[in-house]
């Protein structure tokens, strides 16, 4: 019986949490037990996490707990607990980016988000499950194991932040930290019924994110409503001096943007978006029903166009795996993580590396491997970062005439386990949320709707670089009024 | 000769800076291995780098004492090659827009060899910055590795082919190693593996354009074994053509102490480092107001600093020279003449005494025990005839041991100034207990004035001043 692991239908936020804290009705204590009594019931089956310690847990729980009856918290969200993903490093827990290859690697220093998340006060609990190194879009390219939707566990909760979708969805995190390189934190959003947020590239610091591909990685908030992205993103975001690619305009207070309402937002509707084969007809037109929403809501919906569309997963996958060959060269067995040894220096790298990357990320490392290499450089990774200049100048052509441009988050709804076993086929399913990364600019997934079969629907509302405000906003409007 | 014979030679210079590169780990060698590292250099899961400010700054100024053109917009690549003493298997470096592009330095003189070396431009293809890689070291049945030095700043300097002498060579580094000295670029210390270099040459028949098979050769320990290996190889590469046979691109070791090179492997074509853009790191731009601050850094050539030496000391070219060709040496002398030292008796002191025991100890001028201060005092109390000239070699040599200061050295060895009423006795006492020189010294036999005088010294176990003795002694001779 799937029901029995079904979505919390009216899930608690960090936001909630925060204010019973403050009022006294409840403690970090039991809001912590709260959780891992619903992971006790509910993970077994879903396999959200790869590893939740709850007696650390618990243990600081108490900590800040003592803090607040002594009167001195850190803050409101003193002892609140969020789940990470398990490609963001927090000293003294493992980071293995769901790999073989890392077994038994703990990381030595925290990332910048994390340190600021433990400023704040809040928990670090759990390492969500993830497809190996952030490759996948379905959670199933796991070294431990696939995770499960919470609305249907026979379905993929997507991926690769999957992990991190299904504590959220399932009601095991009020909320979670996930990496977004093609789609990987709006994907599982969308299939789980939850919120994801892209933040633009360079706003929140990646010092700690384990790289799979530097130029289009960035952390960002999977959480119940958008508020508590809002929230999250007021605490990880921000310049960083350990990451040079960091912005130094730092902007903060996307919370208090959210009561701004819709009013004066313009929202583009790109026509390519809805030309995609394959693209499923409740998806569309849930999407379609979010564009009536806020025309009658009163904002101007306007038409603009993406061309480039079509090239963005062409371009993507080869940037991608491009820099995910350089990045993945390190685990090499020599200094962290698993070794295979063998006969000489040599055959101790062949076999680390073939027994310790899984299929898919083998299969990502020889595609950015083949593409760098002399004489086919130019025709590939050269030409992919001159279609990369094209889709940003798309993007900035549209947002000269809108602020918010609305589409699909995915083609389809949650896709059962081993249903997509193509690859290129499993690459497409990321059609509308890779231009984002490459053009750098920012997206956040709004569950819409349920399918005929109940799986939730996501819609992808993107923003300009650094405007944040107008996509949390339009997404807060666009939440609340599906409520009522 | 038949042959020409063309080198070229690429240069690794460590950069002297606080920090390692990309990290805050200290840049300094000699510590216990693997104690200078973190997270970053060792390239962890998750870690990013950040460029040290200093480093670029650094790389430029060699660049602008080579006269390059400095780049206005450069970034980094990374290069791909897979080895355990690097820690991402793959190099931060610059690829096709490295900082500093064509340039040259000057070379003359004598050559190594002792015969004349004309006045030559050896051109500078390119300066790039890149990351040092750790050190591997075999224990036969096993390999250590210490990544101290992974992340120290590093300058590859590209020569262009322009040499065609092992004298050439030898002097094109001996300029280079100056220029990075007086910049404060490096110490050059090739003992330490400050400064690397590979040598490539190749030989053709004399007048043809078309260039021969390119040897490379490595595991070159000191400018010597350079020019050793050049001489060395140019005789075998003749030998082999001499003989009707074919050279094919090759990469050689240097055996220093068998005076021969030995094949190492073949080179086929060029490696593929699959070389792209570093995505960690944004493109640097070069702007023009950091650009002239840089320029005015420039620091003086050895040439300019030997002839203000001569100007503004009052020195022998000959010991300008000496002084200038190294910059720690030059530095000393001028904090030694700073510091109130006579000028030439200072170029003296470091010329002779304080080279001697420096060398003999093996130590570096910058960390002599005898500082430029100490010896100042040193040679101002000998010009002031405070103490004497043999009392001032037994201080030196105590000073050099210890690293006192004059005045606890002179304690420690008893060395008080004689009273001219002491000297008076002693004289008296001379002339008392030698007629027959005080005799003949009245009849004009300036020797046995000598010859009294060595007695006065001697009453005084050498503390005593010549001078105020002989004085001292005519004044006697004259009452008598």
């Amino acid at each position: 019986m799937a029901d029995q692991y079904v979505h919390q239908l009216s899930p608690a936020t960090l936001f909630d949490a925060a204010a019973e804290l403050a009022a006294g009705d409840a403690t970090s204590t039991s809001l912590c037990r709260q959780l891992l009594a619903r992971h006790e019931a509910t993970d077994n089956i879903l396999n959200g996490y790869r590893q939740l310690e709850s007696d650390a847990i618990l243990e600081q729980a108490a900590a800040a707990d003592a803090r607040r009856s002594d009167g001195k918290p850190i803050g409101p969200y003193d002892g609140l607990p969020i789940a990470i993903k398990d490609n963001i490093a927090v000293n003294g827990q493992p980071c293995g980016c769901a790999s073989r290859i890392l077994e038994g690697y703990t990381a030595p220093y925290d990332a910048t988000v994390v340190t600021r998340l433990k400023a704040a006060g809040m928990i670090c609990a759990g390492r969500t499950n993830m497809d190996e190194f952030a490759m996948g879009s379905s959670t199933e390219n796991s070294a431990y194991g696939h995770s499960c939707n919470p609305w249907n566990t026979e379905c993929v909760p997507g991926g690769s932040s999957g992990g991190s979708a299904v504590a959220v969805a399932s009601g095991q995190a009020f909320a979670a930290l996930g990496s977004d390189t093609g789609g990987s934190i709006r994907q599982p959003a969308s299939f789980c019924g939850i919120v994801g947020l892209k933040p633009t590239y360079g706003l929140v610091p990646r010092y700690g994110l384990v790289a799979y591909a530097s130029s289009l990685d960035q952390i960002g908030p999977l959480t119940s409503d958008v508020r508590d992205a809002a929230l999250v993103l007021d605490i990880i975001g921000g310049y960083d001096p350990m990451d040079s690619t960091s912005i130094p305009d730092t902007r903060t207070g996307f919370i208090d943007a959210l009561d701004k309402g819709i009013e004066g937002l313009r929202i583009g509707v790109p026509k390519e978006y809805f030309d995609v084969d394959g693209l499923h007809p409740e998806v569309r037109q849930a999407s379609e029903a979010a564009i009536r929403a806020f025309s009658d809501a009163g904002c101007e919906v306007v038409d603009v166009s993406l061309p480039s569309l079509r090239y963005g997963v062409a371009v993507y996958y080869v940037i991608a795996t491009a820099e995910a060959s350089s990045n993945l060269a390190r685990y090499d067995g020599i200094r962290y993580g698993a070794r295979y040894p063998d006969t000489d220096l040599m055959s101790t790298y062949f076999m680390t590396r073939e027994k310790g990357f899984g299929k898919e990320v083998k299969r990502r490392i020889i595609l950015g491997t083949y593409v760098l290499s002399s004489g086919y450089y130019d025709a590939y990774y050269l030409r992919a970062q001159k279609i990369r200049t094209l889709v940003r100048r798309d993007f900035a052509e549209a947002f000269k005439s809108c602020d918010v441009i609305i589409g699909p988050t995915s083609p389809t709804t949650a896709f059962r386990h081993g249903e997509i076993s193509d690859p290129l086929q499993m690459y497409l399913t990321d059609i509308y949320t890779v231009p984002a990364n490459l053009a750098g600019n920012c997206g956040i997934s709004i569950p819409y709707g349920t399918d005929s079969s109940g799986l939730p629907i996501g819609v992808q509302l993107m923003g300009d670089s650094l405007c944040e405000n107008n996509i949390l906003r339009a997404g807060h409007w666009l939440m609340e009024s599906g409520k009522s | 000769m038949k042959y020409d014979v063309v080198i070229g030679l690429e240069v690794h210079v460590q950069v002297q800076t606080a920090t390692k590169i990309f990290c805050r780990c200290p840049n300094r060698s000699g510590a216990e291995p693997n104690t200078l590292i973190c997270p970053v250099c060792m390239g962890y899961p998750g870690v990013l780098p950040v460029p040290n400010r200093e480093a670029v700054r650094k790389t430029i100024l060699a660049g602008l004492m080579c006269d390059c053109k400095i780049a206005e917009y450069s970034k980094f690549d990374r290069k791909s090659y897979f080895y355990p003493d690097m820690p991402k298997n793959f190099q931060t470096s610059q690829y096709d827009l490295p900082l500093c592009g064509r340039g040259y330095v000057q070379i003359a003189g004598i050559g190594f060899s002792g015969e004349e070396l004309p006045a030559a431009e050896i051109g500078i293809t390119r300066i790039h910055l890149e990351e040092d890689v750790g050190k591997s070291t075999h224990f036969g049945e096993y390999s250590g590795i210490d990544y101290n030095r992974a992340g120290v700043p590093l300058m590859e300097i590209v020569s262009e082919p322009d040499m065609t002498s092992p004298d050439q060579a030898y002097a094109y580094l001996t300029v280079l190693k100056q220029a990075m000295q007086y910049g404060g670029i490096s110490d050059c210390d090739m003992e330490k593996g400050q400064l690397r270099c590979d040598v490539n040459v190749s030989l053709k028949p004399a007048g043809r354009t078309e260039l021969g098979a390119k040897i490379e050769l490595k595991n070159l320990n000191s400018f010597k074994s350079v020019h050793r290996a050049l001489e060395s190889d140019i005789e075998r590469q003749a030998a082999v053509l001499d003989g009707g046979g074919e050279l094919l691109q090759e990469t050689r070791g240097w055996d220093d102490d068998l005076g021969d090179s030995y094949f190492l492997r073949r080179k086929e074509g060029d490696d593929d480092y699959r070389y792209f853009p570093e995505p960690d790191l944004m493109p640097m731009a070069i702007d023009n107001a950091w650009l002239e601050e840089i320029r005015a850094q420039v620091p003086e050539t050895p040439e300019k600093r030997r002839d203000r030496f001569v100007a503004q000391y009052s020195i022998p070219e000959y010991d300008a020279g000496v002084l200038t060709a190294d910059r720690p040496v030059a530095d000393y002398y001028e904090e030694t003449v700073n510091a109130g030292a006579p000028a030439k008796k200072a170029s003296n002191w470091i010329m002779v005494e304080l080279m001697r025991e420096l060398s003999q100890a093996n130590v570096p001028i910058t960390e002599s025990p005898i500082s430029p201060t100490a010896l100042a005092q040193l040679v101002t109390a000998i010009e002031s005839a405070d103490i004497t000239g043999r009392q001032a070699k037994d201080i030196f040599v105590d000073m050099f041991k210890t690293g006192n200061d004059l005045e606890t050295v002179k304690a420690t060895l008893n060395i008080v100034k004689t009273d001219d009423s002491e000297i008076r006795n002693w004289a008296r006492q001379a002339i008392t207990a030698n007629p027959k020189p005080v005799a003949e010294f009245k009849e004009g036999n300036e020797k046995s004035m000598n010859f009294l005088v060595g007695q006065v010294m001697k009453a005084s176990r050498g503390n005593a001043n010549p001078q105020s003795a002989r004085q001292i002694l005519i004044e006697e001779l004259g009452k008598s």
